[in-house]
């Protein structure tokens, strides 16, 4: 007998997905003004989890007024009566993590080992901790009496459904404004479920409105004459269009976009823990990460033991059942992704990077890639330039810290950043030439709500979390 | 002899360093470069993947398997001032049929007694397979002059040890005397001659840093240790999940430069079943299946086996009986 796990399922017997929703506008849940609606499947088998309405320019216009109504209100309570509801909230989404955690597993596909221990825990730290900043706003460098903007309209992607709610709900709200959200299209179902917390926390209707929705839902949200500020998260191609959109009116917009991280590796690094940084920073919920590891820079005198190495440890990532607690790697979000994902690869291998990916054997249903790695990529390569946004590792070397950061500064992206070297003096020379909003030192893919988040150049601008990420929702 | 000391003779046939790696052990300098070379060990790196090997969920046919597994691997020791030859004939008891009520229940790997307690474990222990270990070298702090150690040895193996767990000068370590305390390695190697296996034990508590424990890993391989073992169970630290894990990659990594493979064994501090499937976890995803077999993997502990008994018992009949219908000895 070997020792293979058995299987060790999540029950989902915890949460309980009503077959339709409606759109969550002043406190309520009520039908699209045309009625129309759409399914959210789960990735990992392509069963149908539920029906959801579909927001359109009427919806639209009822959420941003019932927000504007709302704002007076809750933009004249003290501080410390809005972090009440936000303290509240938070304490509802550690008392209900399990229910969330699985809910957003079937609705994303990540395995539920990242959705609840790394996911959830950040979504509640995240409302505590702007929770905290709503009484002492004229503590935070900007001004003695900063005020908020007004209504606000957060657009957030499918890759961590809750926590990007969290990134654009919690700060929001924390400094007196009202909200309209837009989750994904794939992944409507956690933000929906927030959306009852919020009537269980008896946040005042009209503060935060939920619009489910497809792009267009997102643009008419966006163009709304009625909106004061944008808040957006997702790819750089949407992010352009927001910025035109908005363009020639006052209206403010933040905006965190793709990325191609460089993720550099010296020859004097921790090999054993910069392997696993290596695993953690591109396979981590599947690769769907803006800022994922997903340009391995390593230093030539080590790039064949590094590479034996990450082979060797490729091999143990289990791929399979998101439910399943021993789970790695969970499904690919949607068809659409999955193609994307596929073409990609395939232009890697056309155009001549060697692909090598460990035998995995994959489900039969639902969307799936083995964690996938190329190496004698280039930088002229389109899978050294372009955001794959799935599990799929491009590997280059490099000679010298210079060439090291010459490489890992060319791209149009700039979001994010690694570095392992056991060497401080590098780690602080490297850190300062890097043109990335983050940079890690002998880690990766580590967040904390204290710590602002954002890129450089076509990742986007603006910062989240920390008490950077109060000015972006400030009329400062 | 037991079955498991013929195996370990014919594994390791002479004490000398791996053919591979001849040559860093020609002086003092030239060791001292070659751990200095080692790798790195980022320690909050290290400890993250430790605590999420131990997120595993060990479930029904798997958990049957490994909580036998881990009875099996068992080094089942008292190592008390107040040990007598009732306490270690009592222990051999249990250690042949840990569970009363069920003759399946596997019987453990060893007893781990001090050298002056050999002669009546072995004598408990005949025909058994159980392996006698015992501790020398001035167990636990290693302080004494090297003849003593050596002689300490010699009576074990004379007394009929199959295995050694000797205890490195860790103040030689520390102050960077490594040529020292290889040499006394293999001093010792040759002291259990052909009869016994010889676990070394690093004392990662008193090594401090991960660092340290990646070279004296690396020492005591170079040395001719069959086992690498954490810790003497007498200091605050001993076996935890990160330093076992980091053992485990330095065995992983040996067996790739070398061919050689090398046990390993936590102990000290490791008290639950739940505990114990964790550290099976780490060997199964950082060393790999080939160490899942008491040949190359143990457990030092004393109270762990009544936990692991009760998990067994839980699991065949789907209750909890608790600490009464387990033996205490």
């Amino acid at each position: 007998m070997t020792f293979d796990y058995a299987p060790a399922p999540e029950s989902r017997a915890i949460v309980d997905i009503p077959p339709s929703h409606g759109l969550f506008i002043d406190g309520r849940f009520r039908a699209a003004a045309d009625e129309t609606v759409f399914k959210t499947v789960s990735p990992a088998s392509e069963e149908v989890l539920s029906e959801v309405a579909n927001a359109g320019a009427d919806d639209v216009d009822a959420a941003v007024r019932s927000a504007r109504e709302a704002f007076a209100g809750w933009s004249a309570l003290p501080g410390a009566e809005r972090a009440k509801y936000l303290f509240r909230i938070a304490r509802l989404i550690q008392e209900r993590s399990r229910e969330l955690a699985v809910l957003e597993t079937l609705d994303n596909g990540k395995p539920i080992r990242e959705s609840r221990d790394v996911d959830l825990p950040l979504v509640a730290a995240h409302f505590f901790y702007y929770a905290g900043w709503a009484d002492k706003l004229e503590h935070a460098g900007f001004g003695p009496a900063p005020r908020p903007v007004g209504v606000t309209a957060g657009v957030i992607p499918w890759n961590f459904p809750l926590l990007m709610l969290a990134w654009k709900v919690a700060p929001a709200l924390a400094t007196g404004n009202t909200m309209v959200l837009k989750p994904a299209e794939t992944t409507p179902l956690t933000a929906l479920l927030f959306a009852r917390i919020c009537q269980q926390a008896e946040l005042p209707p009209g503060v935060l409105n939920i619009l489910t929705g497809d792009g267009a839902t997102g643009a008419a949200l966006v163009a709304h004459p009625g909106v004061d500020k944008v808040a957006f998260t997702g790819s750089t191609e949407v992010g352009k269009a927001i910025a035109r959109t908005v363009a020639g009116s006052d209206k403010r917009v933040t905006l965190e976009l793709g990325g191609k991280a460089a993720h550099l590796v010296f020859e004097d690094a921790a090999l054993d823990q910069a392997v696993e940084g290596i695993v953690q920073g591109i396979f981590f919920n599947q690769g769907h990460v803006c800022c994922a590891g997903s340009r391995l820079l390593v230093q030539e005198s080590v790039a064949d033991e590094v590479l034996a190495a990450l082979k060797a440890r490729m091999s143990t990532l289990r791929v399979g059942d998101p439910l399943d607690k021993n789970t790695d790697i969970g499904a690919i979000n949607s068809a659409e992704q999955l193609a994307r994902i596929t073409a990609l690869a395939e232009a890697g291998e056309a155009e001549g990077a060697e692909r090598w990916a460990p035998s995995c054997e994959l489900p039969s249903t639902g969307y799936w890639f083995a964690p996938t790695l190329f190496t004698g990529v280039t930088q002229a390569h389109r899978i050294a330039r372009e955001e794959i946004f799935g599990p799929v590792l491009s590997v280059l070397t490099f000679r010298t810290p210079q060439e090291a950061v010459e490489k890992a500064n060319n791209t149009p992206y700039g979001l994010s950043a690694g570095i392992w070297t056991e060497k401080g003096s590098r780690s602080l020379w490297l850190a300062s030439r890097l043109r990335a909003g983050i940079v890690w030192s002998n880690t990766f893919n580590k967040f904390d709500p204290t710590s602002p988040f954002g890129g450089y150049q076509e990742s986007g601008y603006g910062r989240e979390g920390g008490r950077h990420g109060l000015e972006a929702y400030l009329d400062v | 002899m037991s079955s498991l000391a013929s195996t370990a003779s014919t594994a390791s046939p002479a004490p000398t360093a791996a053919p591979a790696l001849a040559d860093v052990t020609a002086s003092d300098a030239a060791l001292r470069r070659f751990l200095h070379g080692l790798p790195g060990v980022d320690a909050v790196g290290l400890e993250s993947r430790a605590a999420a090997l131990g997120t595993r969920s060990i479930k029904t046919t798997t958990k049957a398997y490994a909580l036998d597994l881990a009875i099996s691997m068992i080094d089942l020791t008292t190592l008390e001032g107040a040990d007598t030859p009732g306490k270690v004939r009592a222990l051999c008891a249990k250690g042949r049929h840990p569970d009363p009520t069920d003759r399946e229940t596997p019987s453990v790997a060893a007893i781990c007694v001090y050298s002056d307690l050999v002669a009546v474990a072995r004598e408990a222990l005949a025909g058994s397979g159980i392996a006698v270990a015992s501790v020398a070298t001035a167990f636990p702090a290693g302080r004494a002059a090297r003849s003593v150690k050596l002689a300490d040895t010699a009576e074990a193996v004379a007394a009929g040890a199959d295995e050694v767990d000797m205890v490195i000068d860790r103040g030689a370590f520390l102050a960077g005397r490594y040529l020292s305390v290889y040499e006394e390695i293999l001093a010792v190697r040759e002291a259990c001659g052909e009869q016994a296996h010889l676990k070394v034990i690093l004392e990662n508590g008193e090594l401090a840093t991960y660092d340290n424990i990646r070279r004296a890993s690396w020492l005591a391989m170079l040395a001719g240790a069959d086992f690498i073992k954490t810790s003497t169970g007498k200091v605050g630290v001993n076996a935890t999940p990160a330093n076992t894990l980091l053992m485990l990659q330095a065995v992983r990594d040996f067996r790739a430069a070398t061919g050689r493979q090398i046990g390993v064994k936590p102990a000290g501090g490791i008290r639950t079943a739940k505990d114990a499937l964790k550290f099976l976890v780490l060997v199964n995803e950082t060393a790999g299946p080939d160490w899942l077999s008491p040949r190359w993997f143990r457990f030092g502990a004393s109270s762990l086996l009544n936990d692991l008994l009760m998990q067994r018992q839980k699991l065949g009949t789907g209750r909890y009986s608790g600490p009464d219908y387990v033996t205490v000895d």
